[in-house]
């Protein structure tokens, strides 16, 4: 067939001698990926922190300010003297 | 805890070390072919495969049995992509030089050509890679082959043909 001709003609032309790679390649990208790695660590250590945070945060917040009990009305006169 | 952190971090490094030392060198050739530069000065294809490799060595606990081969072609590729896109037009748009085998064909061309030819990824594969449709790609495989096989071995063309055989 002619089109898997054409394509193995141009396979052909893309295997070339492959050079040998470069030294520092290696390294660098460790040296890239290790740090990408910390990077991500200490976000994900930042998140925790602040859900902690917000977490003591809320519970203070409740203990102190009670919201589930009910205020005091304002608008009626409590009944006191019966 | 610390350390079973650092076993792992010494099995991730002497692994990432044999995979580099298996399959960098067809990687850097795929790069260089991507890039259009010269086989023998490349610095956008070192840079592009040392940005895969580093982003491979990050993923590298969470592979979960992937081919980390893939995943760093996968990178190069959309890596290219998107760094072709920005460049596109752009003050610091690269000539492709004329010893590269590809430099008569558009990055994205050269894209389709080194995923489909090369490293014989399967026309769905590159398709989704890339957010084309697989005719699309097909097409554009078609066309980068007929404009590569016009002129075999010949200089990059000042103008490039913009009429192709139509696909």
């Amino acid at each position: 067939m002619r089109g898997s001709d054409r394509e193995a003609t141009v396979r052909r032309l893309l295997e070339q001698a492959q050079r040998p790679l470069p030294p520092e390649i290696h390294p660098e990208a460790v040296r890239r990926g290790t740090r990408m790695l910390r990077r991500r660590a200490l976000a994900r250590r930042a998140l925790w922190l602040l859900l902690c945070a917000a977490a003591v945060a809320f519970t203070v917040w409740a203990l102190t300010a009670r919201p589930w009990v009910e205020p005091p009305s304002h608008t009626t006169p409590p009944l006191t003297g019966w | 805890m610390r350390e079973r952190h650092a076993y792992r971090a010494a099995r991730r490094a002497r692994e990432f070390e044999a995979f580099v030392a298996g399959a960098a060198g067809r990687l850097l050739h795929a790069a260089t072919l991507l890039t259009a530069e010269d086989p023998d000065d490349n610095p956008r294809a070192r840079r592009l495969l040392t940005l895969s490799l580093a982003h491979t060595y990050a993923r590298w606990d969470g592979l979960r049995g992937e081919d980390p081969y893939d995943r760093t072609r996968q990178e190069l590729a959309t890596r290219f992509a998107r760094g072709a896109w920005h460049q596109h037009g752009g003050l610091v748009r690269s000539r492709p030089h004329p010893a590269s085998p590809l430099a008569a064909l558009t990055p994205q061309e050269r894209l389709i050509v080194v995923l489909r030819l090369y490293e014989g990824v399967a026309e769905e594969q590159a398709a989704a890679l890339l957010g084309l449709s697989p005719e699309r790609v097909r097409a554009i495989c078609h066309r980068a082959t007929t404009t590569l096989l016009r002129r075999p071995r010949g200089p990059a063309p000042a103008v490039r043909t913009a009429k192709a055989v139509p696909s």
